[in-house]
């Protein structure tokens, strides 16, 4: 604890890496797997393809995938890009297979009464389909988010930037202080972000706080 | 890519398949590691998932519990117990097994959970004590997402033992993080490899048991005993399981909220 509060600068810098190499493949797998899952939505033989790749890309180990990268886009070996692809690739992966399930769980009586009152098979998507499955998405937004952060301090070992340095850099060092830090902080980033996705997710489904009463399982 | 050619030449020769640390006794030592930790995290975390998800109490610590190792780095623990306790099968076990425990919790606590009150309360009603209504009833109809959860456990585990390697010791992480060390890159890709190719397989084979897993769905059916009324009741038990309910904001497998 004391290695924290002394070291709260370079802290700092090493979790602004840590979330720049967490978040940004989260946001951009985000971009990717909402369209393509609504794309593949309706689409029964494209879906199957989807969720199969899906699962085989989030079935290969995170370590072995930053190694591996390199073979097949051109980056140099131990470089951040690969993590950010590697971590794109694994939510993008998760994301995809939410989307179409949230997207079928929205109610019949609900997509006829948008039909009803005019919308386009676009606009109805885009205006009623997709808002209601936001709840969903963020609860796959947290899973993801929170595995990142941990695959992120895993690839220090592999000579990747951020918190997880101090484990490795403990360790060597034979400091435990410096790894009991590293712990604590990794966990509380991971908390926070966990709890803002939660946040953001409850702000902008303003519907969801409304009607607090869950639903009683079918 | 000779890289690949190199690594796969690596592989496809015999000789760097035997001795003490040949690609046998690595791929065995990873094998070791996964299933002592996720043996270890299912004998604390399934019968507090059944426990909790039968009586309903508590469901808050599961939640809780879930999120909170989730958040915890297994890198930290793992490096922390070596420094703690020294080399040895303590600190791998100890580290992997907190990453197995959130699925598996998660997983028993919502496969008990999620059972139709409807079917425990004709077993109670029938006269079945609480300790049968959980074994005889309730288990069975949550198997398979208690498997769905061994299954994530297990692959987040021999994914992630690798890093038990730089801790100085073995498992297929030795080729991964030796090979970056000496700057051998295509030895990591052996390790690389082959570490996929395990999670591949394994993944595979759980997948199959959690298939086999769904009640009433007539596998198996030759050695199950058969009440009279067989299809209504197979029927009547089959349909709930295999049709999660993914609609309002929890998942099946994931317990969120707080």
């Amino acid at each position: 604890m004391r290695y924290l509060l002394n070291h709260l600068d370079s802290a700092w810098a090493l979790t602004l890496i840590h979330l720049r190499l967490s978040l940004i493949p989260l946001l951009l797998g985000l971009l990717i797997a909402v369209p393509l899952g609504a794309v593949v939505w309706r689409r029964t033989a494209l879906r199957r393809l989807t969720t199969l790749s899906a699962s085989i890309i989030f079935t290969i180990p995170s370590l072995a995938l930053f190694v591996v990268l390199p073979l097949i886009i051109p980056t140099r070996i131990l470089d951040e890009a690969n993590v950010i692809v590697a971590l794109t690739l694994y939510t993008t992966a998760l994301l995809v297979r939410a989307v179409p399930e949230a997207l079928d769980a929205v109610p019949v009586n609900v997509r006829d009464a948008a039909s009803a009152i005019g919308y386009s098979r676009i606009g109805q998507l885009l205006k009623v389909e997709l808002p209601l499955a936001i709840p969903v998405l963020t609860a796959g937004l947290r899973v993801v988010a929170v595995t990142n952060i941990s695959m992120v301090a895993v690839g220090s070992v592999i000579g990747i930037g951020g918190l997880g340095v101090w484990f490795t850099e403990g360790y060597q060092a034979d400091k435990s202080d410096q790894i009991v830090a590293g712990i604590i902080a990794i966990f509380v980033l991971a908390v926070v972000i966990d709890l803002l996705i939660l946040a953001a997710g409850r702000f902008i489904t303003p519907w969801v706080r409304a009607k607090p009463r869950r639903r009683a399982s079918a | 890519m000779s890289f690949l050619q190199q690594a796969l030449d690596y592989i496809f020769t015999a000789d760097n398949w035997g001795g003490s640390a040949g690609l046998g006794a690595r791929i065995v030592e990873h094998l070791q590691y996964t299933g002592i930790a996720v043996a270890v995290a299912a004998v604390i975390a399934v019968p507090i998932g059944l426990v909790i998800g039968h009586t309903g109490r508590g469901s808050f610590l599961v939640v809780s519990t879930v999120n909170a190792l989730r958040a915890l780095p297994t890198l930290g623990v793992l490096l922390l117990g070596v420094l703690m306790w020294g080399l040895g099968l303590l600190p791998p076990t100890a580290a992997l097994a907190l990453l197995a425990i959130p699925p598996l919790l998660a997983g028993t606590y919502a496969g008990i959970a999620n059972v139709d009150p409807k079917m425990t309360d004709a077993a109670r009603s029938m006269g079945m004590s609480e300790r049968r209504v959980l074994t005889r009833v309730e288990v069975p109809n949550a198997l398979p997402l208690i498997l769905g959860g061994l299954r994530t456990a297990t692959l987040q585990v021999v994914a992630t033992a690798t890093v038990a390697a730089y801790a100085s010791l073995g498992g297929l992480g030795r080729y991964l993080i030796d090979g970056i060390k000496v700057r051998q890159f295509y030895l990591a890709l052996v390790g690389a490899l082959l570490v996929t190719v395990l999670a591949l397989l394994l993944d595979g084979l759980l997948a199959l048991v959690v298939w086999a897993s769904m009640p009433g769905s007539g596998r198996f059916r030759r050695r199950m005993p058969q009440p009279l009324l067989d299809d209504e009741v197979r029927v009547d038990t089959g349909t709930r399981s295999r049709t999660p309910d993914y609609s309002g904001e929890q998942s099946s497998l994931t317990v969120e909220g707080w």
